[in-house]
């Protein structure tokens, strides 16, 4: 007898108004193992795990769990049919102790002390079980994301879940906890729990599953056994092209310092010390990747230079100091002084949704002489002057008139791009150039940083992703906790070194 | 790709939105027992019917332009201003100072030299909300409706005291002089024996407010102000980081807002009362809210809801004087408006967008 899938999903198909984020969906998941679904974002990874959660009711198709037909309307469904799920933004009361947020929602009675003791018998055991330590104790604000994360799977077996389901898991681990992540789920499949792990990442699908299926524009396009599939396979099968996963750069040619800071530090509105006394230069024609888990302090210094978050200390750009806290430190003033900035975030900041592709490609620039005709905006001049952008960094579709909410992540980042680059600066910031961004995308964009490079400008590259950092950089320093950890020459350190910077080591510290 | 054609977002929402409303006013209407056929006859009869009609609907129109575009200009920056009253109640101080004090040779100087005073008290009443904005963040809906109460207090206080004449039992200051009259519409339209627009109040400022409704278009779309008006208004993040000054922006365009709404005075004050009385505005000034609101914050569309509005207050004070309907339900029928044009805009707007998807999908299939 063959033991029925875990889970096993047919024809699911869900639309958001005109978008149809699962089309015809079916997957079968065995117990005891652990299985990947990749794809790039906005491929319906999550739409499709949030069906199975009960977050979103299907518009068509069905659910077994366990071989059984099971109805998922809500998360209590879920939960009492098993499935847990640990979503890439934690959900956990700050200033709770661990053992509070695991026992929360599942209190056994009215009363809580018998609750609290009895999950921190449990935990205990599962700890042993799973390599799953944490302190009970412990305020959930003052532990690190590792132990909230394993909280979050603490969660979920304390709730008797067999399937559990992991959405982006490591967007904001370091290397060290990751692997440590990998054993847990290791030591999970070994004790027959049934694992799915969704990510954009292919080292982790290599690394981690058994099985991995491939999504892409909403539909599953390949389930394949990962011993029999390669990196680039899976890539291809994403993209639905070959891509070349290696940036190809020459060696750098390095010019006199554009960029230097001295003594940096940053104070956010809430009075808390984001950068500590970080010095650091960028010299023209050379790559200096920043490094860090996010938030150690790193997008605080690109607003710093971006020129929209005060700050102490003293910056030169071109040997001349930069105003940090007056009337000059705004973005307008950068820009003047040939800062580029390419921002993290690009929904929020570097980008107005609902603007237009011409509105956003002045963006910024809107005082540019070449723009203006007498008192008002030259809106044919900066429509021009967009199509020609469009059509340079291939931004498709390549309609100036359309919403920046309507093209793909990669082609708004490439609007992005092109509105900076193209204003030729002897110093670029970029923070995080391909979060949310498709592969074939990805290929684009790095090849444009290092055409810029090879132009003799400097570059500023912050990247949570280390594989970014290591194939783009021509020199790279680690930030944690606000402060420099030091620097590295990409060839003479690996992830390994790196990875443990992140997390606050020293070389000798790990000695 | 957006859900719906343009068209339908602009014209076919609002439509029904007041459909709707109009539905569910006649079902209060026949609840009280009169015929909302007769009413609506009534409400047309009163106010378009007549040269007389339309010269008191583009009267009120006139007033709800200018605090309609006020709170339009504040939307765009995300601001909402619902100060409008007081700044309008500041703005008559103005143009009855300017008024008063000031002779004036001839009415278009009189009219020139009252519209800026307007709108200097008017923005200067905006001012202080907006700079506790700016600078403390102390919330501006809170602020500004503070300040409608400070404003009524000082007009009370005033016109009890300093701006009333010796010997006046009435809170109001005296007539302006005769060189202030602006021309009304009867003064304009009326040739030879055939009086139009006779005794209606409409005057030369609801030309004055389609100008505002241009100047504010053109601000809006075409200038480097209001696309920084715009930025900030869709993303306080985004324009920090393209180098937008917040405190700028949250100060300029709500010195706008309220300069404009305190223009409202050339209308109500010089050109209607030509004195200043107590409670001048006669809630115009939320008026302006709800106008903004269906005309989507632009000028034209902000036009046309005045004009509805218009239509209501004077169609409204028609009913109340021929029908046992009373005064109150005009209220009820142009809080309906708000509600199904502002308040439950999705209500029309969710089914709508799927029809049309549901359209497109047939279209392509």
């Amino acid at each position: 007898m063959t033991t029925a899938p875990a889970i096993e999903l047919k024809g699911i198909s869900k639309s958001f108004g005109p978008v149809q984020a699962n089309k015809d969906i079916s997957i079968c998941v065995m117990p005891g193992t652990i299985h990947g679904i990749i794809g790039e974002n906005g491929a319906g990874k999550s739409t499709l795990m949030s069906i199975l959660y009960g977050f979103y009711k299907a518009d068509a198709g069905e659910i077994f769990i366990a071989g059984q037909k099971t109805t998922i309307p809500d998360s209590q469904a879920a939960i009492a049919a098993g499935i847990g799920m640990v979503f890439q933004h934690f959900k956990l009361v700050e200033n709770f102790t661990v053992l509070e947020n695991i026992v929360l929602g599942a209190e056994d009675s009215g009363l809580l002390r018998p609750s609290l003791a009895r999950a921190r018998r449990e935990l205990k055991a599962l700890a042993d079980e799973y390599e799953l330590n944490v302190d009970p104790d412990a305020v959930v604000q003052d532990i690190g994301v590792g132990m909230q994360q394993r909280v979050e799977i603490l969660k979920a077996l304390y709730r008797r879940a067999d399937i559990l389901i992991l959405d982006e898991p490591t967007g904001v681990l370091t290397p060290a906890e990751a692997d440590h992540l990998f054993r847990i789920l290791e030591n999970l499949k070994r004790e027959g729990k049934t694992i799915i792990l969704i990510t954009h990442k292919l080292r982790e699908i290599m690394d981690a599953t058994d099985t991995v299926s491939v999504m892409r524009r909403g539909e599953m396009t390949a389930t394949v056994k990962t011993a029999d599939t390669s990196p680039a396979e899976l890539a291809e099968l994403m993209v639905g092209r070959k891509v070349l996963l290696q940036v190809e750069k020459a060696p750098a040619q390095v010019g006199a310092t554009i960029l230097d800071v001295q003594n940096l530090n940053v104070t956010d509105n809430k009075g808390v010390h984001r950068v500590k006394d970080v010095s650091f230069n960028v010299k023209a024609g050379e790559i200096l990747g920043i490094a860090g888990v996010s938030g150690n302090g790193q997008s605080e210094l690109l607003e710093v230079l971006g020129g929209y978050e005060k700050a102490t200390g003293q910056i030169l750009m071109n040997g001349t100091p930069i105003d940090l806290t007056g009337a000059k430190s705004d973005g307008r003033s950068r820009r003047a002084r040939g800062i580029a900035h390419v921002p993290e975030d690009r929904q929020r900041e570097g980008l107005i949704m609902d603007y237009q592709a011409w509105e956003n490609v002045a963006f910024g620039y809107h005082h540019d002489p070449a723009f203006q005709s007498g008192m008002f905006m030259n809106h044919a001049a900066i429509k021009a002057d967009t199509v020609e952008k469009m059509a340079r960094f291939d931004v498709r579709p390549p309609d100036p008139r359309l919403a920046a909410k309507s093209f793909s992540g990669g082609n708004q980042q490439k609007i992005v791009l092109a509105r900076e680059i193209e204003r030729n600066p002897d110093l670029l910031l970029i923070g995080q150039p391909t979060r949310g961004v498709d592969i074939g995308a990805i290929e684009f964009i790095h090849q444009q940083i290092v055409a810029l490079r090879d132009q003799g400008k400097a570059i500023l590259l912050v990247s949570v992703e280390l594989e970014e950092i290591l194939a783009l950089s021509d020199r790279i320093a680690v930030m944690f906790d606000g402060r420099m950890m030091g620097e590295r020459m990409p060839q003479d350190t690996d992830e390994k070194e790196l990875g443990m910077m992140m997390a606050g080591m020293t070389k000798e510290d790990a000695a | 790709m957006d859900a719906m054609p343009k068209w339908a977002d602009v014209v076919l929402i609002p439509l029904i939105s007041l459909i709707l409303a109009a539905i569910l006013s006649a079902l209060v209407i026949l609840a009280i027992g009169e015929s909302p056929v007769e009413a609506l006859n009534l409400m047309i009869e009163g106010a378009l019917g007549s040269t007389y009609g339309w010269g008191y609907t583009l009267y009120y129109a006139t007033n709800f332009i200018f605090t309609g575009l006020a709170v339009s200009v504040a939307f765009h920056a995300r601001m909402f201003n619902i100060g409008g009253e007081g700044q309008a109640m500041l703005g008559g101080l103005g143009v009855a100072l300017i008024c008063l004090y000031i002779p004036w040779p001839h009415w278009s100087l009189a009219l020139f030299g009252a519209a800026i005073a307007a709108a200097l008290f008017g923005a200067a009443w905006a001012a202080i909300p907006a700079f506790l904005q700016a600078k403390r963040g102390s919330h501006i809906v809170i602020t500004t409706i503070m300040f409608n109460f400070i404003a009524a207090a000082l007009l009370n206080y005033l016109l009890i005291g300093a701006l009333k004449p010796t010997g006046s039992m009435e809170p109001a200051t005296g007539k302006f002089p005769e060189a202030t009259h602006l021309p009304s519409f009867q003064d304009m339209f009326s040739f030879g024996e055939t009086a139009l627009f006779r005794g209606a109040p409409a005057n030369v400022s609801f030309f004055v407010a389609i100008i505002a409704c241009f100047a504010v278009w053109a601000l809006i779309w075409k200038t480097k102000l209001g696309y920084e008006i715009r930025s900030f208004g869709h993303s306080e993040t985004a324009a920090k980081y393209a180098g937008i000054s917040p405190t700028k922006i949250i100060m300029v365009s709500m010195l706008i807002s309220g300069g404009l709404a305190g223009m409202m005075a050339i209308n109500n004050v010089q050109g209607e009362a030509e004195r200043l009385v107590l409670n001048a505005v006669e809630g115009a000034g939320f008026i302006g809210i709800a106008v903004a609101l269906m005309g989507r914050s632009h000028p034209f569309g902000v036009f046309l809801a005045a004009i509805l509005f218009g239509f209501l207050y004077q169609g409204g004070a028609e009913l109340a004087l021929w029908t046992k309907i009373p005064r109150e339900m005009i209220v009820v029928i142009q809080a309906l408006v708000i509600l199904f044009t502002g308040a439950l805009d999705d209500m029309v707007r969710a089914p709508l967008e799927r029809m049309f998807l549901a359209m497109r999908r047939k279209g392509d299939a």
